[in-house]
């Protein structure tokens, strides 16, 4: 499935940071979603600022226009404050994108544990994010830090509890 | 002893000979140096002994270099009456305290008149002309400079001849009746030839002279006419052009072209003088509504996709600088959104607010 692009991607005013306040929050929320559902879609989870101008989203090559570095950065901020983004290192040059937050992501890994009854069963890391049986799954796949994460929310609603064993962590379903 | 240099005594363009002393013996420390009977020059750079016997023995020291001296009246040669010692002494104080070779600077020697006390040295070749022209450019230099240095004195003086004629006028305001009619009818036009408006009136915008109020009015009857061919609107700048040209003589200035539009409203004229954000002032019609201004950009832009403020200009004849004011305000109120790129500054519908 190709990546469906919204319209204001077509639109040239897009890339240009608005002077107009109003006008400015609409575009970036709009660009919020777009950088969110284009990380969700291709699977990123950790962007670095240096490839992400060239990355198609915020370079366009067909219209000819580029999101500036200074407007990124702003993006970027937005996502930051809605708890989308983390940056990895004070100089902002590398960051995590969860477009969909820890607990989102529990609350996934829960439904599907519990619609399988498998509560009360213990698993590995691995075997949730990388076993055949998870293969369908929209959390397969979901990189280490992201896992425990979410894992350690599930955690603190009592729904789980990560256990550190031998090779490795694990899991235990309530 | 040993700063001294052999020198061959001549001096440089820029030295000048100060003094020269005959009959003086040099001294290392406490022994008596080989050179007996000689001639002590001093120029405004150096300190020259020659050899009287033997003309081409002559050394020098830099005056730069001299750290320390002292007069010792005794064991100086016996012919030297000690007044005239004293005499170069005092000149040698003098040229080390004034450090004339710090101004000049050495360069090539260049054979001099030996007892003259002439400055002025002739230059030889390329080296010469060039060093001339250098010179002459370093005097005009310090010219101009001086000569502005009294351009500020001179403000400076005006400005305090302007405070004073000022205070005499308000002092003329309170005491009507100490001098007469005439004599301050006199004192006016002094005050007017010198530059500073008529003193009895106020001049803050607001209330303004005679003078504005006809202005205004006069204004209004002129620009009627040219902004109703203009869509209604007028950039201060084209009506201070327009005016001036039609009168030929007796120019506005444009203080004077600013005062009166102020008094538009009060005069209840059917223009107004309007001041955007960014500083740019127009004089528009009352009848000019800006909202269908604004709505008749957004179709026109909306009509051909985008638009430049140059292209908008075409479009409706306007100038340049006037479309840029109307899109950007149409801009601040949500109709239009920009697209700033290396192609320039575009504006479009503001589809952020219209699309979902």
């Amino acid at each position: 499935m190709s990546f469906e692009w919204p319209w204001q991607y077509n639109f040239p005013p897009f890339f240009t940071l608005q002077p107009n306040v109003d006008t400015r929050q609409k575009q970036l929320a709009a660009w919020c979603s777009l950088a969110l559902s284009y990380c969700r879609h291709h699977k990123l989870y950790t962007l670095g600022i240096m490839e992400v101008q060239e990355c198609p989203v915020f370079n366009h090559k067909n219209i000819d226009r580029k999101l500036s570095t200074e407007a990124i950065l702003i993006v970027f901020e937005e996502l930051r404050k809605k708890g989308n983004l983390e940056w990895l290192d004070k100089n902002k040059t590398q960051c995590l994108v969860m477009w969909r937050r820890p607990e989102e992501w529990g609350k996934l890994i829960y439904q599907w544990v519990s619609k399988n009854g498998m509560v009360n069963t213990v698993f590995t890391l691995y075997e949730l994010a990388n076993g055949d049986d998870t293969e369908s799954e929209e959390f397969h796949g979901l990189e280490e830090w992201m896992l425990i994460r979410s894992l350690q929310a599930l955690q603190t609603d009592g729904k789980a509890e990560v256990i550190t064993m031998d090779d490795g962590k694990g899991v235990k379903f309530f | 002893m040993d700063r001294f240099t052999w020198s061959n005594g001549l001096l440089e363009m820029n030295e000048t000979l100060v003094i020269q002393q005959r009959g003086v013996k040099l001294y290392d420390g406490e022994d008596k140096a080989k050179l007996d009977v000689g001639i002590a020059l001093l120029s405004t750079h150096q300190l020259i002994w020659r050899d009287l016997k033997n003309h081409e023995c002559c050394i020098a020291i830099p005056l730069s270099q001299i750290i320390y001296f002292e007069e010792q009246a005794a064991g100086i040669g016996k012919r030297t009456p000690p007044l005239s010692l004293g005499y170069f002494f005092r000149r040698l104080t003098e040229e080390l305290s004034q450090k004339r070779w710090e101004s000049t600077p050495m360069s090539q020697p260049i054979p001099t008149a030996t007892n003259s006390q002439t400055g002025r040295t002739r230059a030889v070749g390329i080296v010469g002309i060039e060093r001339k022209i250098e010179e002459r450019r370093k005097e005009t230099e310090k010219n101009i400079s001086e000569a502005f240095e009294d351009l500020s004195k001179l403000m400076v003086k005006a400005k305090e001849m302007v405070e004073l004629s000022r205070s005499i006028a308000n002092k003329i305001k309170d005491k009507q009746g100490d001098i007469t009619e005439d004599e301050t009818i006199r004192f006016k036009s002094y005050l007017l030839s010198m530059g500073i408006a008529n003193p009895v009136t106020r001049e803050t915008h607001g209330s303004g002279t005679h003078y504005h109020l006809q202005l205004a009015k006069q204004l209004g009857d002129i620009l009627l006419a040219p902004l109703e061919e203009r869509g209604g609107m007028m950039a201060l700048t084209e009506v201070y052009c327009l005016v001036n040209r039609a009168r030929g003589m007796e120019l506005l200035s444009p203080e004077d072209l600013v005062n009166a539009c102020k008094m538009f409203e009060s005069l209840k004229q059917p223009l107004r003088l309007r001041i955007f954000d960014s500083g740019v002032m127009v004089v528009q019609l009352q009848s000019h509504s800006e909202e269908e201004m604004i709505s008749s950009a957004l179709d026109n832009v909306t009509d051909k996709g985008s638009l430049t403020a140059e292209e908008f200009a075409k479009l409706l004849g306007l100038s340049v600088l006037l479309s840029k004011e109307r899109l950007l305000l149409a801009e601040k109120m949500g109709h239009l959104c920009r697209d700033d790129s290396v192609e320039g500054l575009r504006f479009y519908p503001n589809l952020f607010n219209s699309q979902a």
